[in-house]
């Protein structure tokens, strides 16, 4: 097994990180202090696991962390202004999209992988991209709200 | 290709690791070596000529998902690749290492089956052409030598009037039944013998004999019902979590009928 320093700006931030080649993204994230990222599938079923990778979402339980060598990486974390929140966080909380938390980040970070592409969507557009983030609380209809209202509120703000 | 053929079967070729990552993981496969072939920048080409569309073997699925140049002239293709499995998925995989995997529940060997497409291969001997359905010749085997690597997947355009439509059923993650068809339907009937490919339910695709279908009335519920008929008989069904045998061979038989109604639906 090798190990080698990778360079990736992970939240906007400049990181370098001594890993072996087959630590998976997750695992570094989260030795990172970055545990927003949860771990439940691990096998890119559930999304819990969500981060952007050179702002495409991507399962870091199943990506080697040597793929973000040179990239940036984006995590939950990341979407907070200081402590304004995201209006994707924002409307999560207004829309009562969650219950027990846990595939909230990866739903997250996968909405704003949506937004950043299609700014406009529409219910179907929202329900087709996170049908791969799957929660066993909500039903699913109050996020797809909660982006829909996110989408709104930043198409407003821009 | 000096690397893969210095470790043979010790190395895997490694683009997206959406497959064989997990396979890793879970324990069922393990290989010393992995061999990264991103950074080979002409790998990841998407092209088309008037009767062909390549595609280089590092393209993802979201790549070839948007690409302009495939939805202009293939987008039954650019349907299917926007419903492969997950976004994520979609992001980090690609379409060479999904016929790489040949796992049997995969959404595009069945269409690429049906439009007769081909792998170039390369390996220590050169250069090969190999059609798709000679490609996979099993549950995760295929006719790939361990000296060989996928550069890309060569796709004949269909002919002007026709038409290749791809519909599947999927309740997990992986598609449960997949059927692809290609034909030209004029006033309704097909102009010589559709094509029928059924995917994702046996251990690999399967054709549908379709000669005596040249020349039918695509319109009529009986013509519907004999190629359907002609699909479940085409098929061992593998019973698993998303249904059983006789399940999975009635559902065949409902999206050959649907293949069936798209092509007609493109043709009006």
């Amino acid at each position: 097994m090798g190990r080698r320093e990778i360079h990736l700006r992970l939240n906007g931030r400049d990181r370098r990180a001594l890993v072996e080649d087959q630590v998976l993204l997750i695992e570094l994230v989260r030795s990172l202090g970055l545990v927003g990222t949860k771990l439940s599938c691990d096998m890119q079923v559930c999304g819990a696991c969500t981060v952007l990778l050179d702002g495409r979402p991507v399962s870091s339980c199943t990506t080697l962390a040597i793929e973000a060598d040179g990239k940036p990486v984006e995590t939950i974390e990341g979407l907070a202004d200081g402590t304004k929140l995201h209006p994707l966080q924002e409307a999560f909380i207004d829309h009562f999209a969650f219950q027990c938390g846990y595939c909230t980040p990866g739903m997250i970070v996968s909405a704003k992988a949506l937004l950043d592409e299609h700014p406009a969507p529409d219910a179907a557009e929202v329900r087709h991209w996170m049908e791969g983030n799957i929660c066993r609380c909500t039903g699913y209809q109050t996020i797809v709200d909660a982006v829909l209202d996110a989408a709104d509120q930043l198409r407003s703000v821009s | 290709m000096e690397l893969r053929q210095r470790f043979g079967e010790d190395a895997a070729i490694y683009a997206g690791g959406t497959e064989i990552l997990l396979a890793m993981k879970l324990g069922v496969a393990r290989w010393p070596h992995l061999i990264d072939v991103k950074p080979i920048a002409s790998l990841g080409e998407i092209s088309a000529t008037k009767d062909t569309l390549r595609i280089g073997a590092t393209a993802t699925h979201w790549t070839i998902e948007r690409h302009a140049l495939v939805a202009r002239v293939l987008p039954a293709l650019t349907r299917l690749e926007a419903n492969v499995a997950n976004v994520r998925v979609r992001a980090a995989g690609t379409l060479a290492g999904n016929l790489a995997f040949a796992e049997p529940h995969a959404d595009p060997p069945a269409l690429l089956i049906a439009l007769g497409a081909r792998v170039v291969l390369e390996g220590s001997a050169g250069s090969r052409s190999l059609p798709v359905a000679e490609l996979i010749t099993g549950m995760y085997e295929t006719a790939i030598a361990a000296d060989e690597i996928i550069v890309a997947i060569e796709i004949p355009l269909p002919a002007q009037d026709a038409r290749a439509t791809y519909v599947k059923f999927q309740i997990l993650e992986r598609p449960s039944v997949g059927v692809a068809a290609v034909a030209t339907v004029r006033d309704g009937r097909f102009v010589g013998a559709p094509t029928m490919v059924v995917g994702a339910v046996d251990e690999m695709a399967r054709s549908v004999p379709t000669v005596q279908f040249a020349g039918a009335d695509a319109r009529d519920a009986r013509t519907r019902e004999a190629l359907a008929e002609a699909a479940r008989a085409a098929v061992e069904p593998t019973a698993d979590l998303a249904g059983s045998v006789d399940y999975k061979r009635h559902l065949v038989g409902v999206f050959a009928q649907r293949a069936v109604a798209s092509l007609l639906a493109q043709a009006s």
